[in-house]
């Protein structure tokens, strides 16, 4: 299977199962998406008749140009069949049992009261509670026991507004940092903040010990103030972006994404991107909003096409900016074609369920942090372990091949299956699929493999 | 010779899982693993 499109000005094509990327001239273009339809001699037939008044368009040179593309798929880099999906599965059957990262709830509290949170500000649709000490120490411990060989930890500390407990945040990563060493484990801490609570000792701490933290930002002031806002309906745009820019600085501007959601009040969400440039952000990550289909914030299909036109637009932004020697980057063109995830990881799925669960205030676990609030998918506690083996056998299963909708898709390697928590939340079944969300992350890939392909041609356009 | 077609360079017991969970990295929201890194 391949995958030919057109943009930035270039022709790509994407040899989907062998990862093989190829820029190609228009004769060369056109060729690969008849070869596999139609003989050789009316290919030659068509592409003389179509490129034959073009200079230096002769017979031998569109015979040469097919033979090359025969070349390339003799050597397993053109229309390369799909072996991967008897693999599918066997890495999570591999490592059954075994948890690499904790998604800690240590506040479902928050001191914003955005509309568009999927977390209904923080509660996940109940109490308000924090996480105890106790709790967090316990979740540690789980994680740690069930790590098996696995070297790297992960704990996020998520909310909620995880600030609002920060003591246990801190007392929690000096716990963890005392039993690394002997337990042989390297844990890597993560943030998750609006920003309110940021203060000089928040600052010391997560350069100290965090290695990444995520700050939301929506962007433009009128924008950002239009869902987040305290209980007193304030915006909280100007409270916010001293801190973080203080606290970007005393990182040494790495190290951090600016994470902004995007609505249907701003698919125009690159007016935003370069908001954050304005004020000195440069490691960006801007999400669609998730919500009810009902919701006033929620995306519409309206929406669809200016949001595409964004991401087209943002990755010229990329490589222009490149050119002048300010350079930014954003999460989802981050694609390393040298060094990216293998194939098992890839066919694999994101770990919901297996080796990454979210543990709530009172200890529970759940798939995800998507998933909780959501009784009938509570796994178990991190006192008993799992105890509701079928539900985790449902995520343990789900894979990028258990989705009919995906077989035939170009970018399944890549977003290896997609959300599951989307997916259900879209269909009822976490095996379906999120077109919409499909759709997006279909143009992001393209927009990412143009960037690696315009800087190979050294800055492209 | 016109060089029509130009490839880029590019590139695991069955992987070692050691890579970072994919939703811990961002945005928590909209799962990426290709934006992943392996050992």
């Amino acid at each position: 299977m391949i995958h030919r499109y057109q943009l930035g000005g270039f022709n790509i094509v994407l040899d989907v199962c062998s990862g093989a990327i190829h820029a190609v001239d228009e004769l060369a273009y056109d060729m690969i998406g008849l070869y596999e339809a139609q003989s050789r001699e009316d290919i030659l037939r068509a592409m003389l008749e179509k490129y034959g008044g073009t200079a230096h368009v002769t017979a031998e040179e569109v015979a040469r140009c097919y033979d090359q593309i025969t070349q390339l798929k003799d050597s397993g880099q053109l229309f390369t069949p799909d072996t991967f999906a008897p693999m599918a599965g066997k890495f999570k059957e591999r490592s059954e049992g075994v948890v690499k990262a904790l998604c800690l709830h240590v506040a479902h509290t928050c001191n914003l009261n955005c509309s568009y949170c999927f977390a209904s500000q923080g509660k996940y649709h109940g109490k308000r509670a924090i996480m105890s000490y106790e709790v967090g120490k316990r979740a540690l411990d789980f994680l740690i026991e069930h790590s098996g060989t696995r070297r790297n930890l992960e704990v996020d500390f998520f909310g909620g507004e995880p600030l609002m407990n920060f003591q246990v945040v801190k007392d929690l990563v000096a716990y963890a940092r005392m039993r690394e060493k002997d337990a042989g484990k390297n844990f890597r801490f993560t943030l998750t903040t609006n920003g309110l609570l940021i203060d000089d000792d928040v600052i010391d701490f997560c350069n100290r010990e965090m290695s990444n933290v995520v700050l939301s930002l929506d962007g433009r002031k009128e924008v950002h103030d239009r869902y987040r806002v305290d209980f007193a309906g304030n915006g909280s745009w100007e409270r916010i972006v001293p801190k973080f820019q203080k606290l970007v600085a005393a990182r040494g501007g790495k190290n951090y994404y600016m994470r902004g959601t995007f609505t249907h009040a701003n698919p125009d969400f690159l007016a935003d991107i370069r908001q954050m440039l304005d004020l000195g952000f440069t490691e960006l990550s801007m999400e669609p909003v998730v919500c009810a289909p009902d919701d006033p914030a929620a995306l519409t299909q309206e929406d669809l096409p200016i949001v595409l036109e964004q991401y087209e637009l943002l990755a010229a932004l990329m490589l222009s900016r490149e050119r002048e020697g300010r350079p930014f980057t954003f999460y989802h063109y981050m694609i390393d074609l040298t060094g990216g995830p293998c194939i098992y990881k890839r066919i694999s799925g994101c770990g919901s369920g297996t080796e990454y669960m979210a543990v709530t205030p009172w200890g529970d676990l759940y798939p995800c942090h998507q998933f909780v609030g959501e009784e009938k998918f509570c796994l178990g506690n991190v006192w008993d372990g799992v105890t509701k083996p079928d539900t985790q056998g449902e995520f343990a299963r789900c894979n990028v091949y258990a989705k009919p909708e995906c077989r035939d898709c170009w970018a399944r390697l890549y977003c290896s299956g997609g959300c599951a928590a989307n997916a259900y939340h879209a269909t009822g079944a976490i095996t379906g699929t999120y077109q919409y969300g499909c759709e997006l992350f279909c143009k992001r890939m393209e927009c990412a493999i143009m960037l690696a392909v315009a800087r190979a041609a050294g800055g492209g356009q | 010779e016109m060089k029509h077609i130009v490839t880029l360079e590019t590139r695991a017991n069955g992987g070692c899982g050691e890579c970072q969970t994919s939703c811990q990295s961002a945005c928590k929201t909209s799962c990426g693993i290709a934006n992943q890194k392996c050992n």
